[in-house]
């Protein structure tokens, strides 16, 4: 089944093409990594797929529901966890997950239950008191993917996930998405290649707002006749840049 | 329901930065405090009638009130420049829910403000008299008001330019067309005319019109209070709306 299929999707600044005419399939329970060079049309495609920025033109169907005329449903079944850290900076760690469940429709009960489940999971339990301001970049980025998790989204938006961390925090993430692949789709933005050939089913390669190559990192490879995935995405995106 | 949720979020936002909640609740205080011995300082009849304790108190209740303003303007556009705000773009909260959220948090600490001004005022003078209760609810819809101002300010003006505009001019601008610090049918004219036709001066009628126990006075001003009351308010949604589509 197709949890997402884009229709011409498009999306115009003034002068600007920030997105032209993308047609992209995305499989139920699949992880696609969206790779471009800043300025490509991830973010923006992102952003309209997640109902923050209407298109152009063309459309875009979500679990079969349109992002122009069911804005409504579309948002009940996705969740963001957005570039930068996006947590309630005075609430507790708790706080922030009980929230963000409850404004998706769980009772007080059920949010306290989705708490404690997603606190265990991923290890927040010695910092459920604290204030999300004081924690770390590390622990903050974790929080702020936890509260995107909390809700069960059939379709999770993964914007830079591990944009500023160090190594080790970076890894610890990736075993967490790792661990998340096949329970739901994800769509998983980055700038680092690596992270998208080890956690990725598909890659899509955007430039200058055009998706210019698709398809899973070993395929990437071998039409761009290169075995190093870094090598091939600079051969695909910069001839689609000439 | 959801609109609930999110301002129990924005009710822990406000109680726990305790200094703006003093701020708050202690400036209106001291303005009394000070224009009372002021007051009393100025021989009988010599000293303007509209700082007498029963005019003055319900006046600088309205007046505190106008810094919720300043409070809703700066929680609003403060959020707005955080990816907490992107996150809940994309949640399935509406923008009455953001703009209702906002709001119900700030009604208590309204109440709460024009609870111990009063009392501060029984200390200077003031009768006590169930009147007050009825003064404390007239200032409901006048909080609405000055949130609603704020949270349309915030909506589209960034952290720092609200402060300028909610907390220095509308403050300012509240006050002069308020009758709160003179009668404005003393300068008459077109500045009357204007300050008939803003809420302050119909907010502060009110509550003076329920601290006399005047109740007959108190429905023609607080129409206007309320008329502008509901129309802020949706304005307010209909800006949010607008700022988050145009996102």
């Amino acid at each position: 089944m197709e949890a997402i299929k884009t229709v011409n999707l498009s999306k115009k600044y003034k002068t600007k093409t920030a997105v032209n005419n993308l047609n992209l399939t995305i499989h139920k329970g699949e992880l696609y990594a969206l790779l471009g060079v800043n300025g490509a049309g991830k973010s923006t495609t992102i952003k309209m797929l997640s109902c923050l920025t209407q298109p152009t033109s063309g459309d875009a169907e979500l679990m079969g529901h349109s992002i122009l005329n069911e804005t409504d449903k579309v948002k009940e079944l996705i969740n963001v966890s957005p570039q930068e850290t996006a947590v309630a900076a005075k609430l507790s760690v708790r706080e922030n997950l009980e929230f963000i469940a409850r404004i998706y429709g769980s009772n007080k009960k059920e949010a306290r239950d989705k708490t404690d489940k997603i606190i265990e999971e991923f290890s927040l339990g010695e910092i459920e008191k604290s204030k999300a301001s004081t924690l770390s970049g590390g622990w903050q980025r974790r929080l702020s993917i936890a509260m995107a998790l909390i809700t069960e989204p059939e379709v999770l938006f993964l914007d830079e996930p591990t944009l500023g961390l160090d190594v080790l925090a970076r890894r610890e993430l990736w075993n967490v998405i790792e661990k998340l692949k096949g329970k739901m789709t994800i769509i998983l933005t980055t700038h680092y290649l690596e992270e998208a050939e080890s956690l990725a089913d598909r890659i899509g390669i955007m430039a200058r707002g055009v998706l210019c190559a698709e398809g899973t990192a070993d395929e990437l490879k071998a039409k761009a006749g290169n075995d190093n995935f870094e090598e091939a995405f600079i051969t695909l995106a910069g001839e689609a840049l000439k | 329901m959801k609109s609930i949720i999110f301002a129990s979020r924005n009710t822990k936002e406000i109680t726990r930065d305790i200094m703006t909640s003093l701020f708050g609740i202690g400036f209106p205080i001291v303005l009394l405090v000070l224009l009372s011995a002021i007051n009393n300082s100025i021989p009988k009849d010599y000293g303007p009638k509209l700082f007498n304790i029963e005019l003055l108190a319900p006046g600088i209740t309205v007046f505190g009130l106008s810094f919720l303003s300043l409070f809703s303007s700066m929680l609003i556009s403060k959020d707005r420049t955080t990816s907490f705000m992107l996150r809940l773009f994309t949640s399935p909260l509406k923008p009455s829910d953001f703009i209702l959220g906002y709001t119900m948090p700030l009604i208590p600490l309204a109440i709460i403000q024009s609870t111990v001004c009063y009392i501060c005022a029984l200390f200077l003078g003031l009768q006590f008299s169930a009147n007050l209760i009825a003064a404390i609810v007239v200032n409901i819809p006048v909080a609405i008001v000055f949130i609603a101002l704020g949270l349309l300010f915030g909506s589209v003006l960034n952290e720092k330019a609200v402060g300028g505009i909610c907390g220095a001019l509308l403050t300012n601008l509240s006050a002069w067309f308020s009758n709160i610090w003179f009668d404005t049918s003393m300068v008459g004219g077109a500045f009357k005319a204007i300050a008939d036709l803003l809420p302050f001066s119909h907010a502060v009628n009110a509550a003076r019109a329920a601290v006399a126990g005047d109740f007959g006075a108190i429905f023609p001003d607080l129409w206007w209070v309320i008329g502008y009351a509901v129309v802020l308010t949706a304005a307010a949604i209909a800006v949010f709306t607008i700022r988050i589509k145009k996102n």
